[in-house]
């Protein structure tokens, strides 16, 4: 991570901004979706996260997306791959005009992340439970060829319920891996609605201790919060996970903590409602 | 590696799984590679592996999704990655994340089937990979290797080193293999091996059954039948130029196979006969598409007809029925 990250006003003021402006670009990628519709509450609840990390706290260069020594964010809630897109929107690895080809015909920037290293994406992701694997692989290798690179996996709440996320909890803890941070967006929805009524998973926060993790709470919609998690990590050998309590659809009062929001279309009005909203934050 | 009779002999005492240890300490002497586990070391019998390059090994434990989608993230730093387990947890077990991040993402993983085909016997039909074939086969980009013999094995892993993409390796038999390849020999991906020159009638083999169309090929000379026997390791890609060639000067084939008779080896040859409009007779010996019993190795291949004697017997009838 960027160790000279320096979290003061000016600072949490743009990213409260960069997170504006993704949200902004995001509700005209569903808009331009039309039928085809998008993963908006995931998007929004996940926005900060994105934000901090694209706007200061990884390093990448969108001059050199190929250094091998860049820090790997893997996306494995891949549905929410808009907010990816808009995230690496802000920190210049791709045009508007690629951000807003999101969901077009033959462009790469589909409703699921494919891998194109070279745009930022570092992995095909849209089938859940499955990217905490691959950064651990990413981070075990970091270890093996002492590299300082640092991995962060997102996954969602609701993906927890896939078996295979708890295979790759235990290797990250048996292999070390102080260099990973793995957040869980707990937005406290999928797809049928609340997990509470889903799939519920009691305690994350015992049940990681219990794995032999580091554990932070925090409120992942609050950009200082996310930030000084994220430049707080412990290094004592141990992976770090972040239970990054959120809203799904946090930021718009049309989508905030409301259910039928995880995939949706928008119509004309509450486009515009929206839009003016977002505006006038 | 050294390929002679010394070698072959050795090789087909430990079975086509076991030689892995050897062979992957003897590369890691000048090949850079990772070997990935879910709790098989001993099974393939890594213990020298494991001492002489701690670094290089990982085993993940009784987790065959993970390891596999580990292994792709380890691959995306350059390295090629060996992840083994038996087939069909290799296969079944964790066949999205090989399709989608293997195969999507174009990962440097080799993927080992160890024990594949009928070669578990009496452990029975939760341990048979009767399917893997057909599944890796609809990957696009995927490349399907399933070797004759332990010698065939030990070329594979060799090839494999400098073979980039995903790759799954079928390995099948039991210790005491019967050996193909006394000695050393051309080996290629995708290129199969004419192990017996005859006419007419062409049989087409992979994995353990390349030896029992061998001897019975030995039994149908007998009765005036001189197949021509090739070795078909590469499943995926099909030496296509062979199989042009050979198509069009034997009116009748046979493909075996230890494999269902759903999407196998036998499958891939039918797709290529007819859409290349070629009017070749086809028969396909394999399994049926039902569960079997549980027995040991040899019962199993005499029960399905994949034996020497009865795939002589099957080739026999076959030509007489089309002569």
């Amino acid at each position: 991570m960027n160790n000279n990250f320096l979290v003061d006003e000016n600072k949490i003021t743009e990213l409260k901004l960069t997170a504006k402006n993704m949200r902004l670009n995001m509700l005209d990628m569903m808009k331009n979706a039309g039928a085809n519709g998008a993963h908006i509450g995931g998007a929004y609840s996940a926005c900060e996260v994105l934000a901090c990390l694209y706007k200061g706290l990884l390093n990448i260069n969108p001059a050199s997306p190929l250094d091998p020594n860049r820090d790997r964010f893997i996306l494995s809630k891949g549905h929410v791959a808009l907010a990816l897109y808009s995230a690496l929107y802000e920190a210049g690895f791709i045009t508007k005009e690629e951000l807003f080809s999101f969901e077009e015909n033959e462009s790469h920037f589909g409703t699921h992340c494919s891998k194109y290293v070279e745009k930022g994406i570092e992995l095909s992701s849209g089938s859940l439970g499955l990217g905490l694997s691959y950064g651990c692989g990413c981070a075990y290798m970091a270890k093996l060829n002492k590299q300082n690179y640092d991995t962060v996996v997102l996954v969602g709440d609701g993906e927890c319920n896939e078996g295979s996320v708890w295979e790759a909890v235990q290797s990250c803890a048996k292999f070390k891996l102080d260099n990973l941070i793995l957040v869980i967006d707990i937005n406290k929805q999928c797809l049928d609605g609340f997990t509470e009524n889903v799939m519920s998973i009691y305690d994350f926060d015992t049940i990681f201790k219990g794995f032999g993790w580091n554990v932070k709470s925090i409120n992942g919609n609050n950009v200082k919060e996310v930030c000084e998690a994220f430049t707080t990590t412990p290094r004592n050998n141990k992976p770090t996970v972040l239970l990054s309590h959120t809203l799904k659809g946090f930021g718009l009062s049309l989508t905030e903590n409301k259910t039928g929001w995880h995939h949706a279309s928008l119509t004309q009005e509450q486009y515009d409602q929206a839009k003016a909203e977002l505006e006038a934050k | 590696m050294e390929y002679n009779a010394r070698n072959a002999m050795e090789w087909s005492r430990l079975s086509s799984r076991k030689v892995l240890g050897s062979v992957f300490c003897q590369l890691a002497q000048e090949k850079d590679f990772i070997v990935m586990v879910a709790d098989v070391a001993s099974s393939t019998s890594l213990g020298d592996f494991v001492s002489q390059y701690p670094e290089r090994f990982i085993n993940v434990g009784i987790a065959e999704t993970n390891m596999v989608a580990m292994a792709t993230g380890i691959a995306e730093t350059g390295k090629n990655v060996f992840v083994m387990t038996f087939a069909p947890f290799a296969s079944m077990r964790c066949f999205e994340a090989v399709r989608t991040y293997v195969g999507y993402m174009n990962a440097n993983v080799k993927i080992i089937g160890l024990a594949s085909g009928l070669s578990m016997g009496v452990g029975g039909n939760t341990h048979f990979g009767l399917e893997d074939v057909s599944l890796m086969r609809t990957i696009p980009g995927m490349t399907v290797v399933s070797p004759a013999d332990c010698t065939e094995t030990v070329k594979t892993i060799e090839k494999a080193m400098d073979f980039r993409g995903p790759m799954y390796i079928r390995l099948t038999g039991v210790n005491g293999n019967p050996i193909v390849y006394k000695d050393d020999y051309d080996f290629a991906i995708g290129k199969g091996n004419i192990l017996r020159e005859g006419e007419r009638t062409l049989i087409i083999a992979c994995g353990m059954c390349v030896n029992e169309c061998n001897r019975a090929a030995k039994v149908l000379s007998k009765e005036g039948i001189t197949p021509t026997v090739v070795d078909m390791h590469t499943i995926k890609p099909l030496d296509e130029e062979l199989l042009h060639s050979l198509l069009k000067t034997h009116q009748n084939v046979v493909v075996a196979e230890e494999h269902t008779l759903i999407g196998g080896l036998g499958s891939a040859i039918s797709e290529f006969i007819t859409k290349n409009n070629y009017k070749n007779n086809l028969k396909c010996i394999g399994l049926p598409d039902k569960f079997g019993p549980v027995a040991n190795y040899g019962y199993l291949q005499e029960y399905y007809g994949l034996n020497a004697k009865s795939i002589a017997v099957t080739v026999s009838n076959f030509v007489k029925e089309n002569q």
